[in-house]
């Protein structure tokens, strides 16, 4: 039913991300399809990686690690913003498009009553996006 | 699947002191981790992820401030003008030759081959085109100043400078002049006062901004160290930048940030009243300009959760195409042959009288040297945290040389042809018999100039659109800028901080104003200006450190 997961991860808060990352890894061998990594960093240090080129390498080490065994391999994508709280929705629909994932599996928060101010990131991509989005609560 | 996932996650965990080499650049090797020392927590449900020390002492200390300030307006009042005339009349030798150390600085190393070192290592590529790295550029240092002072400076200086020098009973000098004005010589005195207005907005608040930009690029694009402050004193305390003599230095910038601001926001928020009132006749009171920070804080803040692509730089833009139409209104409507002339004389003019008017001993002037150049230089160092780290941010890939002759030279020239465009229409109709520009109030001058041109209506309403929306901007990526440096470097942290940070801007500007006015706005951008000024010349030295230790491409 799926051929490409996509996966979005934040390298700096993975322990929040356990549950998804495993739920994405069961659905991929479940209907056999590619998991894709996405991550998004700055042109600045970050507390993950010192430059943008030790970010790519980390993500690639870290798609390496976390490959479904069921034959794909898995890939990563980085995407670079200038201020990635405010764009990380907009970037991972753009994703989504340019990776031709037909599934996202993505970890989020609670619902809380701030979000109606500020939506987590993971309902914005949810209502805006045309492929299902998996929503996986902590 | 869960062991495998902790034991990568440990692989992966943020890099510990081993930084990864990056093509043609020297970082530095420290075991500091960007967020180490934060407090992250979503316990409210709001999530929050600060540096601890930094963030909860400079927000303690602002709140406290903002009380106290607005519980006992008529105790703090003259304690803030006092301070700020002790500060200038004191130290204004040190603001000025602090001032001469950037710019000399500046030319130093446009010219010595450190020029070659590229920021963000030998083959990193600029991230944006000349064209918007250029508008960023100018967009950041000034907006609402220009606004404020373009027309009132000129006119200012043009009619002391006419009215020569007087002497007070105990041979102190009571006039404003700059320097030995020139009494009764019109020509000689738009001469002086153009020179002064551009000594005041030309290279020297741009070699300020430079220096903290270029400090702040090299040191987190080159050396790989956080975007906060404390970064640039890593080759003088080495180690010990992450401790409390980090922590002091960041809270300090926190500071000149959080005053510089709130001064601009208070002179914006005077201004938009001035203009309200003119057009609309609305009342200028305390009432009025609580009420307009509060709105414009409240846009600033929509702003601020759109983020810096959607809110900031669309705005800036804007802001830019009205500020180039309202500036050739001002030429092609104005006396245009004059401006035209005017512009290449007033640079010779400032060339000519610049080693007099940045000398910053035994001056003669001190009416003007120290109530109009030191505040300046103070409220330009008190801005430049903010305006140095915007730079910093958007200047990657450029080579020293490259950026530090865009810094210098493209705003000033900007600067200095919005001077003279609106200077020079408000001094001929000065000379042509309008007295009503010169003796409106400052916020107010700017209309009268206007309201002498036609379509009055709509340039005013121009110019106060303008006004509002560089004062959202300026909150705005003056909160993401106070955020980063709070949340110890990280610029990913949480919105709900930068909305705060927000918030707080509006609250010191509307608890200065109620408590003392303009001049309390100006007393605590001065006061805070003056340490930020020490921790720049260290900022000179670890320029020259850094770039010393960095490979210089041919």
């Amino acid at each position: 039913m799926y051929n490409k997961i996509m996966v979005p991860v934040d390298l700096a808060h993975l322990d929040a991300l356990e549950k998804a990352l495993t739920v994405a890894a069961d659905m991929a061998r479940h209907y056999n399809a590619a998991l894709c990594y996405v991550g998004v960093t700055t042109s600045q240090p970050s507390a993950v990686a010192r430059t943008p080129e030790e970010y790519r390498k980390k993500l690639l080490a870290f798609a390496q690690g976390h490959a479904p065994d069921n034959g794909h391999e898995a890939t990563a994508s980085v995407y670079m913003s200038n201020d990635p709280v405010a764009d990380l929705d907009d970037i991972l629909l753009e994703a989504i498009k340019e990776l031709d994932a037909d599934l996202v599996v993505m970890g989020t928060h609670l619902p809380h009553h701030i979000d109606a101010i500020m939506p987590a990131t993971g309902s914005k991509v949810a209502s805006h996006s045309e492929v299902s989005v998996f929503l996986v609560r902590p | 699947m869960e062991k495998e996932n902790s034991s990568d996650s440990e692989e992966l965990s943020p890099a510990v002191g081993i930084p990864a080499p990056e093509g043609a650049a020297n970082l530095i090797d420290t075991d500091y981790q960007i967020g180490q020392d934060n407090y992250s927590t979503s316990k409210f449900g709001i999530a929050v992820d600060i540096h601890g020390a930094v963030f909860s002492f400079s927000s303690m200390v602002i709140l406290a401030f903002v009380i106290l300030t607005l519980a006992l307006p008529e105790q703090t009042g003259p304690l803030f003008e006092s301070m700020r005339s002790w500060l200038t009349s004191n130290l204004s030798w040190f603001f000025l030759l602090a001032g001469n150390i950037f710019v000399l600085l500046c030319l130093f190393l446009i010219f010595s081959p450190l020029g070659r070192v590229r920021i963000g290592g030998g083959d990193a590529a600029p991230d944006f085109s000349y064209i918007s790295w250029f508008a960023m550029l100018f967009a950041a240092g000034m907006g609402v100043g220009l606004m404020f002072y373009g027309v009132s400076e000129p006119l200012t200086h043009y009619a002391t400078s006419l009215g020569g020098t007087t002497m007070g009973e105990n041979g102190v000098r009571t006039d404003w002049a700059p320097l030995g004005a020139a009494a009764d010589n019109p020509e000689g005195a738009v001469r002086l006062g153009m020179a002064a207005t551009i000594f005041h907005w030309g290279l020297h608040p741009w070699a300020i901004y430079a220096i903290v930009a270029l400090s702040l690029a090299i040191f987190s694009y080159n050396k790989g160290l956080p975007l906060t402050v404390r970064s640039i004193f890593y080759p003088l305390l080495g180690e010990r930048v992450w401790g409390w003599p980090g922590h002091v230095i960041d809270i300090l910038a926190v500071f000149a940030t959080l005053f510089g601001l709130a001064t601009s926001l208070g002179v914006g928020a005077k201004q938009a009243a001035a203009g309200l009132h003119y057009l609309f006749d609305l009342p200028t009171g305390d009432t009025t300009l609580v009420l307009l920070i509060a709105a414009i804080t409240a846009v600033a803040l929509f702003s601020i959760v759109a983020g810096v692509d959607k809110g900031v730089k669309r705005l800036s833009e804007i802001n830019m195409v009205l500020a180039f139409l309202l500036l050739m209104f001002v030429v092609f409507v104005g006396p245009t042959l004059l401006i035209a002339t005017g512009f290449f004389k007033n640079i010779g003019g400032y060339l000519m009288e610049l080693p007099f008017l940045s000398n910053p001993f035994g001056r003669e002037d001190a009416n003007f040297s120290q109530g109009w150049t030191a505040f300046y230089w103070a409220w330009w160092i008190s801005w430049s945290p903010f305006v140095g780290m915007f730079i910093a941010r958007v200047s990657r890939g450029r080579s020293v040389r490259e950026f530090l002759i865009a810094v210098l030279l493209v705003p000033s020239s900007v600067s200095v042809f919005w001077m003279t465009a609106f200077g020079t229409t408000a001094i001929d109709q000065l000379m042509n018999g309008f007295e009503g520009a010169k003796n409106a109030d400052l916020p107010l001058q700017m209309f009268q100039m206007l309201g002498q041109l036609p379509l009055t209506e709509i340039t005013s309403f121009i110019g106060i659109v303008l006004v509002i929306v560089f004062f959202v901007t300026s909150s705005d990526s003056g909160s993401l800028v106070i955020d980063t440096i709070t949340a110890g470097g990280k610029i990913d942290a949480p919105k709900p901080q930068r909305v705060f940070w927000g918030v707080i801007e509006g609250a010191i500007a509307i608890a200065l104003l109620l408590g003392g006015g303009l001049g309390a706005l100006q007393a605590m951008a001065v006061s805070t200006g003056l340490p930020f000024t020490l921790v720049l010349l260290v900022g000179c030295y670890a320029i020259v450190q850094g770039l010393m230790s960095e490979p210089r491409p041919k």
